[in-house]
Parts: structure tokens; sequence; C-alpha cells
């Protein structure tokens, strides 16, 4: 079992990943440059990290998608390799077309640092099978840019094949529109492809995975992939 | 020959545009009360050269697809001009 966290001129929390996949949940990972053509070859999870590729510039993830490797991403997810997108690697999974949607703008217009209370929407994905659905979990956000964008009959499409995971839920354990601290549709805070290898998140489960750093519901995330890729999940 | 092509790139309708709202707001409070909507694009300028202005429009349409605009909320206008 192995994974790869690819890293971006910008990428800033590649190291964190690489963290909690080795060091905490016991995954071995090797960071990849975006200039190699080619995954290590027993590569099993693609970690796409949080940051600022190229800046930022154009659009969020914009030229990160036409890296090198992501031709090697994308033959990977054909093949039903798991791919990983966290906040910025989600916006590049958008851009390169391995997720439908696009991340906008926060509607505030801020830079949102803060918890978020997700309900997890579906358990029997690669990523979340070691939540019971409709379990909250508190997985930090930081980003501008994330206001999940869809045109509505997609985004119909998109609930109906129940391709949202994470949604912006409230305490009360209610989750939708009302709890995007960003705007976004419906609430969505994390999609998966129609095949379910491949994860889209704004969140930060690498920052909720140690009590030192404030919390460790994400945890269940590493460990759900983990079980998956032992096979004792599916 | 070299061609200048200017491209603009603007959010599609129907897509929330959090900057033009906000300038929306910022120039009714500077007193300009008749503004009634404000959208924000970019401009993107290319020099390149080409055999023909056929040609120039085309690979700059090919540049717009593959990388400077994002057909689901955005739409491109090239215009094009002939600098020697």
């Amino acid at each position: 079992m192995n994974a790869s966290v690819v890293v971006f001129p910008g990428s800033n929390c590649d190291r964190d990943v690489l963290y909690a996949l080795g060091k905490i949940a016991g995954i071995p990972a090797v960071p990849v440059w975006h200039k190699d053509p080619v995954l290590p070859e027993d590569t099993d999870l693609v970690v796409l990290p949080g940051g600022f590729s190229y800046g930022d510039y154009l659009r969020c993830g914009a030229m990160a998608a036409r890296s090198p490797i992501i031709q090697a991403v994308r033959e990977h997810a054909r093949r039903g390799g798991l791919v990983l997108g966290i906040c910025n690697g989600f916006q590049v999974l958008t851009e390169a077309g391995l997720l439908p949607g696009a991340l906008l703008a926060n509607s505030n217009l801020e830079f949102i640092c803060s918890p978020c209370l997700l309900k997890v929407e579906r358990s029997d994905t690669p990523f979340t099978n070691a939540y019971p659905e409709g379990t909250l979990v508190q997985f930090p956000i930081a980003h501008h840019e994330g206001l999940y964008f869809l045109p509505e009959r997609e985004l119909q499409k998109l609930e109906d094949n129940r391709q949202v995971v994470f949604r912006y839920a409230a305490a009360d354990g209610s989750a939708g529109a009302q709890h995007s601290p960003n705007g976004s549709l419906n609430g969505i805070a994390g999609i998966v492809n129609s095949s379910g290898n491949v994860l889209g998140l704004m969140p930060h489960p690498e920052r909720a995975s140690e009590k030192l750093l404030g919390g460790t519901d994400g945890l269940g995330m590493w460990y759900s992939i983990k079980s998956w890729l032992e096979g004792g999940a599916r | 020959m070299k061609f200048r092509a200017r491209i603009l790139v603007s959010l599609k309708e129907g897509v929330l545009d959090t900057q033009g709202k906000a300038v929306l707001v910022s120039l009714k409070n500077l007193g300009f009360d008749v503004v009634e909507e404000v959208r924000i694009g970019k401009s993107i300028e290319i020099v390149l050269s080409a055999g023909s202005a056929e040609e120039a429009e085309k690979k700059v349409e090919s540049m717009c697809e593959a990388l400077l605009v994002n057909p689901l909320i955005e739409t491109g206008r090239v215009s094009l001009e002939a600098i020697g």
C-alpha cells in the first residue's frame, strides 16, 4: 500500500499530508514533483494537496491541472486507482475534468480560515467507510475560492447520483446551503466522481489528524483509505 | 505575420460574480445610484505569429479551449489585429 503526494510550485500542505499518511496512519507516502511524467510504479493513492499552485494565477488550479504529472494521475484514476484532492487539490481536479464543477470566490469575498462542521453523506466510499453515514466531523477550512458551483441541471444529476460526500452542517445535524460558510451550492464541501474513486473536498482532514492540532476527526479518512486498500472495507 | 489577440473573458450569466457584487455596492456607496449591475471579467493579450488572420484566430481559439477559458463558468471573446 503506497501513496504519492504531488507537489506543485506553491503547494503548502504536502508535508502535512505526508506526515498524516506516513507518521499517523501508517500508509507509506512519498512526494512526487509535478514535472514527473509518471507516478511511482506501486502507487495506490494519489493525493493532490492544498496550497496555492502557480500562485492561483489565471484560475485556481488551472495551471497545475495542465502539469505533466496530471496525465499520469488521469491514467491512474481511469484504472480505478484512488485520487484525493484537498482544497487546492480539489480545484485542480475540477480544472483537470476529473471531477465536475468549479470552485468560485467565497460569497463573502473573504479568505475563510475556520473550523467547520461537516456531515458525512456517504460511508460507502474508499475515503469515508470508517464513518457511519450521517456522522458529523470537524475539519478546518482555509480558502478564498471554495464556493462549489455547477449549473442547476448538472447539480441535480450530481445529487441524484449521490456524489456529494461531505456537506457543511450544524451541530443539530442539519446540513445544506444555509450552513455553507462560503456560499457553496447545496452546502457542498466534497464530492466523488461517478465511479467513486476520485474525491475532492475543500476542508482539510490532514489538519484534523492530531489532538495537538485541535482534533482527530480527519483520521477516519486515512483509516478508511487504509482498510479499503487492505481489502477490508469492500 | 504578427498579430495581437485580445481575449475578453467574462463569467457566464447565472454564475455568481462576487467581485462584481462588491464593486456594485461600493459604487452605490459613492453615490452612483444609477448603477444596476457590475460584472467583472479579465482581458488577456497575446502576441503571436501566424500565416494569416484565420490561422491566428484558430490558434487563439484552441488556446482558449486548452487553458485560458473554463467553459463551465466563462466565455471568451477573441478579437485580433495585425501588428506587422
